[in-house]
């Protein structure tokens, strides 16, 4: 017989009892439907998080420049400046899984509008890309600067909200003017707000103004961490606050470098450096293969020999990432656990249907081995309407799951993501159900003797 | 030689630590074109013999030639395969799959053969046994909106179907009046007399065996008489039997 012919036979067999055939489905119905709406909206939520997981920056590395040592004296991570504007405009030629970079100038000092002024927990010198990659695409108010001021070292910048509200109080800041360390900027733009990032620090108490601007324009040093305002090396340290210990004095934690130490032992300083580079990679798979890039890349632009240590580092935020979508793939799981289990009682349901089935048939099982049916073919045509029994109830549990997410969404607005995965499993999955649920009915009805069946009452 | 030929057939059933010979020697042969009728009492040995002669049940011993093929030591596939391309059967209860039209029931013994037949074919070969039987306007009426003598011919087109070397049918007529059991019998004397088809009858009720050409009694796993119908002695044969089919005839 045909496939075809098999399959129409089964069909003909189940319609001849359609009522049974339905209610025993049912079980297989609810458990593919449970099993796709599980996944469904496992992976939607998971999805949903590897959005929130990017949008905190997921998938930024973070590049900044590695230790200085001097005389067997380590000075910490980030004493050296070896990254160069070159460096950061080369990874976004060069590297094919970074989607985006921009170079960052960090500077700490006062900020001053009017008669207020607030030092903000981050000033960043950076290019437009910087929003980018942070996914901090959605001003509040106003517009990025462009890449023309960059190129300019224009002086407007873009606040955080945070920084906004203790500057301006409320009155509209585009177009106002602050000054930084005495340069006075254009507000441009407002940033939308961003809250705490997973340390706790505030990520709206920040400035963003082009790198260019910041980094010869205000700093005008190398590397800053400490409040320049506060500094020594400018007239503001002629500022009159009581709060200062030492004012215009910054302790040292070592006797000053003299002169002739100078001369002699010259530190290596580049004049146009950048404190470090955000980089996005492409996806959160991709960043594995975007740090690899990344390094091999920057080692040989920095020439440094195989064995030698790095003069920088690349970090990126995987074990954040890995520990949140760990949780919801564990929840995912545990609801496919439970799910499944609902199928394999399903398929125990059509075992159960199937054995009085064959009970119910045996005349009908000694007439067709009579008229020439061999064991294998009775097997077959049972296991067939096992397996055709469980394909319906798959495919209807398929539509069933899909509604029953599409209400979830609909409803309670909780992500779902289709998962053609998911679907193909299903269907796998109801065909192994009925396969095995079936055999064990369907040989017992191969093994009947022709002449008992043909009896049977 | 002949259509079927059996010889010295034993069928000993084992019930626990007790052997019970239920045929004990039994040897027969049906020629081609012959309509036979096996009588015997209830416990002679009679369903025996028939699931014997019907491929259904092997022998303990002896031999079974049907259709020139020794068919007493096939494996159980083997012996289906034999029972559908050589044998029809007709049954007592006629055994029609419930809620299936006429024609699929017709159609059924088909999708087990080796010929791989078209739909359309398998179609038409159903409907021109039904035909033949007289059915043409119930083509796809279900069993129970027949009556007992349309579902009887139902499943003797079923036998047909496979152009069967020789049909069996047993207690054809032991759930029919006696009117659609008359109708039933002159079908299986047409079929006999006009296509030349072998039937073998079996039944308890001398008036059913009163139709064939020679009656083969079975009593207690012995055949009693009419084992060798030899083609010229038929008639005498049926001469013996008439007077016991009358009086039959005549109790009912």
């Amino acid at each position: 017989m045909t496939a075809y012919r098999i399959v129409r036979t089964a069909m003909k067999a189940l319609q001849r009892n359609p009522m049974r055939a339905m209610l025993t489905t049912l079980g297989i119905v609810i458990g593919v439907a449970a099993v796709i709406a599980m996944m469904e909206i496992g992976t939607g939520s998971s999805s949903a998080l590897q959005k929130t997981i990017a949008s905190m920056g997921a998938n930024v590395m973070m590049i900044r420049p590695g230790t200085a040592a001097s005389g067997g004296i380590s000075f910490g991570a980030g004493t050296v400046i070896t990254l160069t504007p070159q460096d950061y405009e080369a990874i976004l030629r060069e590297c094919p899984s970074v989607r985006s970079a921009a170079p960052v100038v960090r500077a700490r000092t006062q900020v001053v509008y009017g008669g207020r002024n607030w030092v903000p927990s981050s000033i960043y010198g950076t290019t437009p890309s910087f929003l980018d990659i942070r996914e901090w695409n959605n001003l509040a108010e106003g517009e990025m600067f462009s890449e023309r001021d960059v190129f300019t070292a224009g002086k407007v910048c873009v606040l955080g909200q945070t920084l906004a509200r203790e500057l301006f109080q409320g009155e509209f800041p585009i177009g106002k003017e602050i000054r930084v360390k005495n340069v006075p900027f254009r507000v441009v733009g407002v940033l939308s707000a961003k809250g705490a990032n997973m340390m706790g620090s505030d990520q709206d108490d920040i400035l963003l103004a082009p790198w260019t601007t910041i980094k010869y324009r205000v700093t005008g040093a190398a590397l800053e961490n400490a409040n320049q305002s506060a500094g020594s090396d400018t007239a503001s340290s002629s500022i009159n606050t009581l709060s200062n210990l030492y004012p215009g004095d910054a302790p040292s934690l070592y006797p000053a470098r003299s002169a002739v130490q100078t001369a002699n032992n010259p530190m290596p300083v580049r004049f146009a450096n950048i404190d470090q580079i955000y980089t996005a990679a492409r996806s959160t798979a991709e960043i594995a293969a975007a740090i690899k890039e990344i390094t091999a890349m920057l080692r040989e632009r920095h020439r440094i020999q195989p064995g030698e240590p790095e003069d920088f580092t690349v970090r990126d935020m995987t074990e954040m990432t890995n520990t949140l979508s760990s949780t919801t793939t564990l929840m995912t799981n545990l609801l496919l656990c439970v799910a499944m289990i609902s199928l394999v009682v399903g398929g125990v349901g059509i075992m159960n249907i199937m054995f009085v089935s064959v009970t119910e048939r045996t005349r009908e099982i000694g007439l067709r081995m009579a008229v020439g049916a061999r064991a294998r073919d009775i097997l077959r045509q049972f296991l067939v309407e096992a397996v055709v029994l469980c394909m319906v109830g798959g495919a209807m549990g398929i539509l069933l799951g899909h509604g029953g997410s599409y209400l979830v969404w609909l409803l309670l607005r909780w992500p779902v993501e289709t998962s053609p995965a998911a679907v193909a499993a299903a269907v796998l999955v109801s065909a192994g159900v009925g396969m095995v649920f079936g055999f064990y009915p369907a040989w017992k009805a191969s093994r009947l003797d022709p002449i008992e069946a043909l009896r049977y009452e | 030689m002949e259509l079927i030929e059996l010889r010295h057939i034993c069928k000993t059933y084992q019930m626990g630590d007790l052997d019970v010979p239920v045929l004990k020697g039994v040897s027969l042969t049906v020629a081609r074109g012959e309509l036979v009728a096996l009588m015997g009492a209830s416990g002679s040995g009679k369903s025996t013999l028939m699931n014997i002669l019907g491929c259904l049940d092997r022998p303990s011993s002896g031999e079974y030639w049907l259709d020139e093929q020794e068919v007493s030591r096939l494996s159980s596939d083997q012996r289906a395969i034999a029972r559908n391309h050589k044998i029809g059967f007709v049954f007592q209860n006629f055994n029609l799959l419930p809620r299936t039209s006429a024609l699929e029931n017709v159609a059924m013994p088909l999708a087990y053969g080796s010929a791989r037949l078209s739909d359309r074919e398998t179609r038409r070969r159903a409907e021109e046994m039904l035909c033949r039987v007289g059915l043409q306007e119930r083509l796809d009426h279900q069993p129970s909106q027949l009556s007992g003598g349309q579902q009887q011919r139902v499943a003797i087109a079923r036998a047909l179907v496979n152009r069967p070397a020789v049909l069996f049918a047993d207690e054809p007529t032991g759930n029919l009046d006696s009117r659609t059991s008359a109708d039933v019998l002159h079908m299986f004397y047409q079929l006999n007399e006009q296509e030349g088809i072998t039937i073998i009858l079996v039944t308890h009720d001398a008036n059913v065996a009163r139709h064939a050409r020679r009656v083969i009694n079975i009593h207690d796993g012995v055949i009693k008489d009419g084992s060798f119908g030899l083609n010229e002695k038929a008639d005498d044969l049926q001469i013996d039997v008439l007077p016991v089919a009358a009086a039959a005839g005549g109790v009912r």
